[in-house]
C-alpha cells in the first residue's frame, strides 16, 4: 500500500517535472484550492473625494486597496489604462456598457467616494456587476475610521476583504490579518509582528536573549514561542507565552533540558511542544496554562515541530529522525497510530504547516540534490507540488487563514527575509527588508 | 519651634511603636516553649544530629538535620552557631569535620555529634597551585564533534571525552553544562532537538566512563550560537559539537 503510494507520487512528480521542463516553477501547477478557475476581471477606479481630506490619506487608501486586491488571489485587476474616461463615485454614475465592453472587459467594478474632516474618515464602497445593470448592487457599505494613515489603511483593508469574500464564494479576505516572525534587527532574535502586507512592523518581545518559533493562538490573542531563559542556573530553551492584549509575557512552566516548538490545538485549550525533560527530545501535550502535562511520542531520536490538523483537531503532523533523516509523521493527536509520510525521494523534510481546511500540508524539503524548497502535499492522495525553486533557501511555510496564501522565509535576495506567495507559488511578495528575519507565522484571523 | 517638637514627638512615637512591635514578636516566640516545658521542669533534654550524605567531594554540600526534646536553645559547632531546636541546614566543609550540637533546656544540656567526610583529591593529580581552575578546564576538557545530522559518538569524540572524563574524575567538585550545537543547515526546530541529543550523547558517554550523572546538565543551542559563521563544511564541522562549560 505504502509502496504503491510512493510509486504514484513518484510518477506524479516525474510528470510535473517533465511539464516544468520548459516552464517556470510557478506556472505548471494548480493546487485545487480554487486557484485554477479563471479569475474575475475587476476594475478599481480611484474613489472620488467628496469632502477634502489630506492627500496623503487619499493616496494611502488607493494604494492599499489596489495592493490588497492585487495580491488576494481570487481576481484579476484590470489596468487603469483600459478604463473609460468617466469614473463613477456612486451607483447612479456607472456607465455599465463602457466598462463591460472591450478593451476594459470588466466583470465587477469596485468604486466609491471618500469624505471626512480633521478627525474622521469615511469611504462609501460599492461593487457592481457591470454585465447585469438590473441586478442589485453586490456590495454597498460605508466604512468609517480615524483620519490617520492607519485609519485609511483599515478602511481599504475592510473594503478589500468584503470584495474578496463576495468573489471567493464566502472565504474571507486576509487584509486585516497579521504575521508574527523572528527578527534580529534589535540586535537579538526577538518576536516581531506586522500587518499581512509588511506594514506596521513592530517588536513584541524584549528578552535580549534568543526567541524563536512564534505561533499564534487560534483566538490570535496570544503567541507561544521558544525563549532562551535561565532555569535552575542554566540558560535553556523554554516555552514562553506572549499576550497580545496586555502586551507582556504570561507564565508557563519551565522544564529541565531543552523545550521548544510550541503549537496550539485548534480549540486553543492545549499546547504541544518538544521537551527533553525526561531525556530524549519528545513531544508533550499540556493545557494552554501548562497543567496536565502528558508525553505523546515514544521513539528514540528527536520528535519535534508538532502541528495540529486545524480542521479536525484529531490528527497531528510532526518531524522525527527515528528512521534516520528527519521526515514527517502523522499521528492521532493523543500520539497513537503513528505513520510515516512516505516521500518519493530522500532528504530532510521539516517545518510542517497544515492548511486551514485540513487537506494540504506545506513543508520544507531538502532533496539530496538541492536546496531547501517549499512543497505542499495533499494529505489524502499524497500528491506533491513544489512551490519554490532555484531561488535561495526557502523554508518554514505557514498558511494564511484563507488557505490561498503561504508566508515563508527565503534567502533569495542574499539575506533571510519574510515573503508571502499564493499557494501555487505565484505572486511572491517580499515583506521584510531590515535585519535577518525568519520563522513567520500567519495569524488565524 | 513648636512644629519641630511635634515632629520629634511623632518620630519618637514611631520608634516606640516599632520597638513595641519587635517586642511583641519576640514575646510570641519566646513564650511558647516554656508553656511546654513547665509541666516537666526536671526532664533532661535529648538531641540527635545526622549528616546526609555523610561523605562528600570538596565543594559539594551535605545537609545536617537535628532533633531534640525538652530543649529551649540549640547550638551547632563548628561554623553553624545558634539554631532552632530542630531543623536542618546545608554545610560545605572543605575538610572532614565533626559537627556537634549542644541543646539546653530547663532540665540541663545534651550533645550529639556526626561527622562529614570530605574526599581528598585523587592521588597523582598535579597540584592546582599555579594554574587557575578555568585554565585547567580549558586545557583538559575538549569538545566532542559530530557528523552531519548525527548524534553518534565518533572515534575522535571518544578520545576527547576520555580526556574530559579524566579531568572530571580528578576534580570531583567540578560540575559541567554540556551544550549541544548544530551547523546552520536545516530547520531551527529540528536542530534544537538534534543539539540536545548531541549533548546527551556526550553526557551518556561520560556516565559510561564513571562520571556521575548529577554533575552534568545538558542544553541545546540548536544552530543559534555558531562558533564559526562561514558557509563551508570545515566551518560546519566546527559547529556540530558538544561543548563543555564549567557550571558556576
Amino acid at each position: 500500500m505504502t509502496r504503491k503510494l510512493a510509486i504514484i507520487a513518484t510518477l506524479f512528480t516525474a510528470a510535473l517535472l517533465l511539464c516544468a521542463g520548459n516552464a517556470s516553477a510557478q506556472d505548471w501547477f494548480k493546487t485545487g484550492t480554487g486557484l485554477g478557475v479563471s479569475k474575475a476581471r475587476v476594475a478599481v477606479p480611484e474613489f472620488a473625494v467628496r469632502q477634502p481630506i489630506p492627500q496623503a490619506l487619499e493616496k494611502t487608501f488607493h494604494d492599499v486597496l489596489w495592493s490588497d486586491l492585487e495580491f488576494c488571489g481570487v481576481l484579476e485587476l484590470v489596468s487603469p489604462s483600459f478604463y473609460p474616461p468617466q469614473m463613477p463615485s456612486q451607483p447612479s454614475e456607472v456607465t455599465f456598457g463602457e466598462w463591460a465592453a472591450a478593451p476594459a472587459n470588466v466583470y465587477m467594478l469596485a468604486y466609491g467616494n471618500l469624505s471626512g474632516d480633521a478627525t474622521n474618515l469615511a469611504a462609501a464602497g460599492y461593487l457592481s456587476d457591470v454585465h447585469n445593470p438590473q441586478a442589485p448592487i453586490a456590495l454597498q457599505k460605508i466604512y468609517r475610521g480615524p483620519a490617520t494613515d492607519a485609519g485609511a489603511r483599515l478602511l481599504a483593508h475592510k473594503f478589500a476583504d468584503d470584495i474578496v469574500g463576495l468573489l471567493s464564494g464566502g472565504s474571507p479576505g486576509i487584509a486585516q490579518t497579521q504575521i508574527a516572525y523572528v527578527s534580529t534587527r534589535s540586535g537579538n532574535k526577538e518576536i516581531w509582528a506586522m500587518d499581512y502586507d509588511g506594514q506596521n512592523q513592530h517588536q513584541l518581545t524584549h528578552l535580549k536573549s534568543i526567541s524563536l518559533t512564534p505561533r499564534w493562538a487560534p483566538s490570535a490573542d496570544r503567541i507561544a514561542f521558544t525563549c532562551y531563559v535561565p532555569f535552575r542556573g542554566i540558560t535553556s530553551p523554554q516555552i514562553c507565552l506572549y499576550s497580545a492584549i496586555s502586551d507582556r509575557l504570561i507564565s508557563f512552566p519551565r522544564y529541565r533540558g531543552s523545550n521548544s516548538s510550541p503549537a496550539w490545538s485548534p480549540d486553543g485549550t492545549q499546547i504541544a511542544f518538544m521537551s527533553s525533560q525526561n531525556g530524549d527530545p519528545e513531544i508533550y501535550l499540556s493545557d494552554s496554562n501548562g497543567g496536565g502535562l502528558k508525553r505523546i511520542t515514544f521513539a528514540a531520536g528527536v520528535s519535534t515541530s508538532p502541528a495540529w490538523n486545524p480542521k479536525t483537531g484529531k490528527q497531528i503532523v510532526f518531524v522525527s529522525d527515528r528512521g534516520g533523516e528527519p521526515v514527517l509523521y502523522l499521528a492521532n493527536s493523543d500520539g497513537t497510530d503513528v505513520q510515516k509520510l512516505d516521500m518519493p525521494d530522500m532528504g530532510y523534510v521539516v517545518d510542517p504547516s497544515w492548511s486551514p481546511n485540513g487537506q494540504l500540508l506545506a513543508f520544507s524539503w531538502r532533496r539530496p540534490s538541492g536546496n531547501f524548497d517549499i512543497y505542499i502535499m495533499d494529505i489524502v492522495n499524497r500528491q506533491l507540488v513544489e512551490l519554490t525553486r532555484d531561488e535561495g533557501r526557502n523554508e518554514r511555510p505557514s498558511w494564511a487563514p484563507d488557505g490561498r496564501h503561504i508566508v515563508f522565509e527565503s534567502t533569495r535576495t542574499g539575506t533571510r527575509h519574510i515573503w508571502s506567495m499564493l499557494a501555487d507559488g505565484s505572486l511572491p511578495r517580499q515583506l521584510t527588508y531590515q535585519g535577518q528575519n525568519e520563522s513567520p507565522n500567519w495569524s488565524p484571523k | 519651634m513648636q512644629a519641630g517638637t511635634i515632629r520629634k514627638f511623632t518620630l519618637l512615637l514611631g520608634i516606640a511603636t516599632v520597638f513595641a512591635f519587635i517586642g511583641g514578636c519576640k514575646k510570641q516566640v519566646a513564650t511558647a516553649p516554656p508553656t511546654h516545658a513547665a509541666p516537666a521542669p526536671a526532664a533532661q533534654p535529648t538531641a540527635t544530629l545526622a549528616a546526609s550524605p555523610a561523605q562528600i567531594n570538596n565543594g559539594d554540600t551535605a545537609t545536617l538535620s537535628w532533633t531534640s526534646t525538652d530543649a529551649t536553645d540549640a547550638d551547632i559547632e563548628p561554623g553553624v552557631g545558634k539554631v532552632a531546636v530542630q531543623g536542618s541546614t546545608p554545610v560545605n566543609p572543605t575538610n572532614s569535620t565533626t559537627y556537634t550540637i549542644t541543646v539546653t533546656g530547663t532540665g540541663g544540656t545534651a550533645t550529639a555529634s556526626t561527622r562529614v567526610t570530605v574526599n581528598a583529591a585523587a592521588p597523582g593529580v598535579p597540584p592546582a597551585s599555579n594554574q587557575s581552575m578555568s585554565e585547567l578546564f580549558e586545557q583538559n576538557v575538549k569538545d566532542a564533534y559530530f557528523d552531519f545530522n548525527k548524534a553518534d559518538i565518533r572515534g575522535d569524540a571518544r578520545d576527547a571525552l576520555a580526556k574530559t572524563a579524566e579531568f572530571l574524575r580528578s576534580y570531583p567538585q567540578v560540575r559541567v553544562t554540556i551544550e549541544g550545537h548544530c551547523d546552520e543547515r536545516g530547520s531551527t526546530e529540528y536542530n534544537i532537538g538534534l543539539g540536545e541529543r548531541r549533548a546527551q550523547a556526550a553526557k551518556n558517554y561520560l556516565i559510561s566512563l564513571g562520571i556521575g550523572a548529577g554533575r552534568m546538565d545538558t542544553v541545546s543551542w540548536g544552530k543559534e550560537r555558531p562558533f564559526c559563521t562561514e558557509h563551508t563544511e570545515e566551518c560546519w564541522q566546527q559547529n556540530r559539537r558538544a561543548h563543555f562549560v564549567a557550571a558556576q
